[in-house]
């Protein structure tokens, strides 16, 4: 930044801060802001404009503190909106200071160019922050997704029960029968429960999905059951049309497991004391 | 005033979004858990073929009253390639992408009323409602 305005900006800090703290509680009444509340929302932009000055005062564009002052804001959950309404409204008060300071048309017009590259450049910064931290956020989501999607658990020897949770996507879906058919190998799997208690809908994707791995299932030579099936899906199912009617159904996945155990030629008997 | 959303669809997740935002007016209004997932169920056949065939496209959801009976509207609408032949659409197992088929079959029989729209190149629109009981 070119010393004169910088000068001029140090110089009536003060004012620049007085004026910038009253344009910002205009939105105070935004939405996403009022849950914050009021000598938060004051000593957080008081400090926001301190800091905004120290960078002209540095003259440094990507400052430490403002960073670490940013990254802080991002933690606990305040709206990007924020961010660049606050440089808009330190760019509108710079420039009023400058044009206080001179008359000269072609000095203001310089000056001013100079603000609007310098906040600019503090916007593009900060986005820029702001979006990798989400882009970082929905990474872990998505990767913890993954850790929790389609385990296949051996319950007895030659008998697994793979439980489903959730909205099962295309993703989820190449992944299920992945882990079936690697998890039915490796276990050396007859039966294989699958276990859809915890899947909020059935549609024809997900019954599809459901078929094709049953199908490849009985490829590598286990059986598939399906359990779980609660009233309302069963109803939806028939509604569809969906024939499900190639492998076994159960309703309760305690139904299942002994079904499987018969069709692995064992039984439950309770032990006489 | 009724109660009206709109989902954009262009991802899996507008699915999802559709949804539970379906699943939502349909407990404020009243349906049972069956008519719920009926619904439910009828909004993710809709939505996925906006994903599948138009790759996006929009679903409205909205509250409706004729002479003293109250139900769900749902209207998708998309501005893909359209549905060629609109007869066999409906017939159970046709599919044009591996599917079971019973997708707009499927959901006629969900709802209780059933509309459908469609211009070669312009897009479809699907109307359907579910009547409280």
């Amino acid at each position: 930044m070119i010393p004169k305005v910088r000068e001029n900006i140090l110089q009536h800090q003060d004012l620049i801060i007085e004026d910038w703290m009253q344009q910002i509680e205009k939105f105070r009444t935004d939405e996403s802001l009022q849950s914050i509340s009021a000598s938060v929302y004051e000593s957080t932009s008081r400090d926001f404009v301190h800091k905004l000055l120290l960078t002209v005062e540095e003259n440094e564009v990507s400052d430490e503190k403002l960073n670490q002052f940013v990254e802080r804001l991002i933690q606990m959950g305040w709206p990007l909106n924020y961010i660049t309404r606050g440089l808009q409204e330190f760019r509108k008060v710079s420039v009023k200071v400058i044009f206080q300071e001179t008359d000269n048309n072609e000095d203001q017009f310089r000056m001013i160019e100079e603000i609007e590259e310098w906040v600019d450049e503090i916007v593009n910064l900060l986005v820029n922050q702001y979006s990798g931290s989400w882009e970082n956020t929905v990474f872990l989501q998505k990767m913890a997704l993954k850790e929790l999607s389609a385990p296949l658990i051996p319950v007895f020897e030659n008998i697994s029960v793979m439980p489903l949770v959730g909205t099962i996507d295309t993703e989820r879906a190449k992944l299920i029968m992945e882990n079936l058919l690697d998890g039915v190998i490796e276990h050396r799997s007859q039966v294989v429960l699958i276990d859809i208690t915890g899947v909020p809908v059935v549609d024809t994707m997900v019954a599809h999905h459901i078929i094709q791995a049953s199908e490849a299932v009985r490829l590598v030579g286990a059986q598939c059951i399906l359990v779980g099936i609660r009233p309302e899906i069963a109803q939806t199912i028939v509604n569809l049309g969906i024939d499900l009617g190639k492998f076994p159904t159960k309703s309760t996945l305690k139904k299942g497991v002994e079904t499987a155990l018969r069709m692995t030629k064992r039984d439950i008997v309770e032990l006489e004391s | 005033m009724q109660v009206q959303t709109h989902v954009d669809i262009n991802s899996e997740w507008g699915i999802v979004a559709a949804r539970q935002a379906g699943r939502k007016l349909a407990r404020e209004i009243g349906f049972g858990s069956v008519d719920q997932a009926r619904i439910t169920t009828a909004i993710s056949e809709l939505a996925r073929n906006i994903y599948l065939y138009a790759n996006q496209g929009q679903i409205k959801i909205e509250e409706v009253t004729e002479s003293g009976k109250r139900g769900m509207k749902i209207i998708a609408s998309d501005e893909g390639p359209g549905i060629k032949d609109l007869r066999r659409v409906m017939e159970d197992g046709f599919t044009t992408s591996g599917g079971l088929g019973a997708g707009l079959p499927g959901v006629k029989r969900l709802m209780d009323e059933f509309g459908i729209e469609s211009e070669q190149d312009e897009g479809t629109v699907i109307t359907t409602i579910k009547w409280l009981r």
